[in-house]
């Protein structure tokens, strides 16, 4: 098999370094090489951040480049936008419409950009927009954006429900574990 | 079974495996994980130094007591460490001994990007270089049988991509490491003229009889392609960048030992290719080397000094086709990292910007107060530089300036290298102004104990340095505690410790909004008609604020109810009630 990459990048504080965390349990419960590249440090303060999830059968680098991966899972809308160059041209964008804003817009430097679902989608590739902020504050918790992402990401794979859970179980702490778990089951039917 | 483990990880299971009993570092983005696993581990006692050069000697000390010693520090705390390095190649060690670097290309999270291979060559030590988790584990392990048969301490070099990447690792059982006895032996561990002069020549002796082992070492592997065209030397994460790109056709020299280099293999390699190219992130290191041998490769013609080398650059430079995708048709405004809402340092900050005063700064978060909208930082250079900077900047400028210049210095950096700075400007007199941020915890490299938290890494109890106390006991007599957050307070701390003609310390001291045990207050709420558009609570650069419609608007998942906001408002607009 073709070696699978999925990117997932937003706002640093939001839990992308969780989400990678499970899909590394769950695409290794199936037996693939497995490689997760994240940053750590200065960078996670508020800064945008990506992390990078390859899987198949022999994974060597473990970062993905321009134009080599195969989905997007954005936590931000403006960091879908930022990231779209390291699709390939037949990728997905799945993508959370909640807007960050950055310090330069903060601060009246530069404008928050408009429209980018429809630039995303111009540019051919496939969009998938959910509000994963409510999805997740309907779970019971605004911190849930990560697992509500990550259901959103299970309606293009096809690993069951229960392998999904399973990972879910052994990422999140037990006393989460029911929210995360709803937040998931509304985020693949969001 | 496998496991998928960061690099990091896979070095401090690489320690326990190894047998390894005694863990000193100091916290440093790409390194900090190693210790922190380490920790996790019954069998190895690991701690927190308050620096680098601290944890290299403690670990020399445990070297010489026969047992496997272990310390990890990022590239610039190599520096730190440099001292002991290059007298430690002379002693030798008892017990293994494996320093391990990490370097960080790109500069995710340092001031500068040095390659740390120089280190291995101007010392004199041997230094591996793993390439993914389950090379981290058996280098590791490997480092520790080279140190103790070779009787040298051994740099293990790690980097960003192979730190931070979490690749599969086969675990495998702690080794019986008996202690080695200790031996007094004023000869080899007594380092004066008389005795290094004897030493030297063990140690040139020793490196060319590493490069000897070098040519037949399993950490260097010539995986031979199926052509005689194309050869690439490589290592590291950028090993893994040729292997993604080029196929079986092309040969590939895997060095796991990047000094000493082997010689014969490297001739033999190039004379096997028509045309050689070395892959290596930031320096020309073995491309020099291979230089000095004459040998022909190229390398830096094709890639760059600077930053880190991707799977799509080989591919450029090999001449290949890189990847590219769409770009979205839009001005895409910048992230760059910023103070969290309810940082403790933003007050600290304003009030120094709004005096306009000149900030000599330092190494963690609070370097962040150099950004927009504050730019309240003059100068950032390395960890300590602070308190030694102020010093030079008065006492040079006949202190003419020191009624507008500040140090501002953390807690953990100011035990680290901060201290003997102020030894200096009590001692040597200057009416210098110390800041330190103190918010309870090493905090950019994600909340490491330090010795004034009252935990060490294991989180039991220790003693806690009483800052005030320790500032007094150099000779600082004015020394003043001031919440940060206290707007008003603390601008006229600020003020009187700056008109004093005598060195003084401020402690600005209020924890990590990011600390669990933070109780934060409610999220404030925007008065909309109260609010007038003046933007005065914009200039505290605060990501939970900003303006919607010409009014000020505040995020309630990110509002920490800190106040600070609330204090530079003169409609009394930003309050704990909501009224949107």
């Amino acid at each position: 098999m073709k070696t699978q990459n999925i990117m997932i990048v937003g706002v640093g504080g939001q839990g992308s370094l969780l989400a990678s965390k499970l899909l590394g349990r769950l695409l290794l419960s199936r037996g693939y090489d497995v490689k997760v590249s994240e940053v750590h440090g200065m960078s996670q303060r508020g800064g945008s951040v990506v992390t990078y999830v390859r899987f198949g059968k022999r994974v060597c680098s473990p970062i993905i480049d321009k134009g080599e991966a195969d989905f997007i899972v954005s936590f931000e809308l403006l960091e879908a936008a930022r990231w779209t160059s390291y699709l390939k041209p037949e990728g997905t964008v799945v993508v959370n419409t909640q807007q960050i804003n950055p310090m330069p817009v903060v601060i009246g430097a530069m404008e928050y950009p408009g429209q980018l679902v429809d630039k995303m989608q111009a540019l051919g590739v496939k969009v998938d927009a959910f509000d994963a902020l409510s999805v997740a504050n309907e779970a019971g918790s605004s911190r849930a954006v990560n697992i509500a992402l990550m259901g959103r990401l299970s309606k293009y794979f096809d690993f069951s429900q229960e392998e999904w859970m399973q990972a879910i179980e052994a990422s999140v702490p037990a006393k989460a574990l029911e929210l995360n778990k709803k937040a998931f089951l509304l985020g693949a039917e969001a | 079974m496998k496991r998928l483990m960061l690099g990091n990880e896979a070095v401090a299971r690489g320690l326990y495996e190894a047998g390894c009993s005694f863990v000193s570092s100091y916290p440093g983005t790409p390194s900090t994980e190693i210790t922190e696993y380490a920790a996790t581990y019954g069998d190895i006692y690991a701690e927190w130094a308050p620096n680098e050069k601290v944890a290299a000697e403690s670990a020399f000390g445990a070297s010489l007591a026969g047992r496997r010693s272990f310390c990890g520090m990022k590239h610039v705390g190599l520096n730190v460490a440099a001292d002991p390095l290059f007298t430690l190649t002379y002693t030798g060690v008892n017990g293994g001994m494996v320093i391990g670097v990490a370097d960080d290309p790109g500069m995710h999270s340092s001031q500068n990007e040095q390659d740390s291979r120089h280190y291995a060559k101007a010392s004199k030590a041997p230094m591996l270089e793993p390439a993914d988790s389950a090379e981290a584990l058996a280098f590791t392990k490997a480092a520790f049988e080279l140190s103790e048969k070779f009787d040298t301490p051994v740099l293990l070099k790690m980097c960003t991509r192979v730190a931070h990447s979490q690749s599969l690792v086969e675990e495998g059982p702690r080794a019986d490491f008996a202690p080695l006895p200790y031996k007094k032996d004023i000869a080899k561990y007594v380092m004066m003229p008389g005795n290094a002069r004897r030493r030297h020549p063990v140690v040139e002796q020793r490196m060319a009889d590493l490069a000897e082992y070098a040519e037949t070492s399993p950490l260097n592997r010539w995986e031979r392609g199926t052509e005689g065209r194309l050869g690439v030397i490589t290592s590291s994460t950028c090993y893994q960048y040729v292997r993604e790109v080029c196929g079986e056709d092309v040969s590939v020299l895997k060095l796991g030992m990047v000094w000493p280099l082997p010689e014969k293999m490297l001739r033999e390699f190039c004379a096997s290719c028509e045309r050689v190219v070395v892959v290596e992130e930031l320096d020309p290191f073995i491309e020099e080397h291979c230089g000095s041998l004459g040998l022909k490769v190229e390398g830096k013609n094709l890639f760059p000094l600077l930053g880190e080398i991707s799977q799509n650059m080989v591919a450029e430079a090999l001449g290949g086709t890189p990847h590219s995708g769409p770009a979205v048709d839009a001005q895409i405004p910048p992230r760059p990292p910023v103070m969290c809402a309810g940082c403790p340092h933003r007050g600290l900050f304003f009030t120094l910007a709004k005096l306009k005063l000149t900030v000599i700064g330092d190494i963690g978060c609070y370097t962040l107060g150099a950004v927009a909208p504050l730019n309240a930082v003059d100068s950032v250079l390395c960890m300590g530089a602070s308190v030694s900077g102020i010093h030079g900047f008065n006492k040079a400028s006949g202190n003419e300036l020191a009624g507008k210049t500040v140090a501002v210095i953390g807690d953990s950096t100011f035990m680290h290298s901060g201290i003997t700075g102020l030894v200096n400007i009590a001692y040597n007199g200057s009416a210098s102004t110390v800041i330190i941020v103190d918010n309870s915890i090493t905090g950019m490299t994600g909340h490491q104990q330090n010795p004034t938290t009252g935990k060490t890494l294991k989180g039991d109890p220790a003693s806690k340095i009483d800052l005030e106390a320790l500032c007094r006991a150099v000779g600082i007599g004015r020394v003043r505690v001031v919440d940060p957050n206290d707007l008003k307070a603390t601008e006229a701390a600020v003020k009187e410790e700056l008109a004093a003609d005598e060195p003084s310390v401020i402690i600005a001291r209020r924890p990590c909004a990011l600390l669990k045990y933070v109780k934060h207050a409610a999220p404030l709420c925007v008065d909309r008609e109260a609010c007038k558009s003046c933007k005065a609570c914009m200039r505290i650069g605060c990501p939970a604020i900003s303006m919607v419609e010409g009014k000020a608007i505040i995020d309630a998942t990110l509002c920490t109810g800190c106040g600070v906001c609330a204090q530079l408002c003169k409609f009394g607009a930003l309050n704990g009630e909501d009224k949107q």
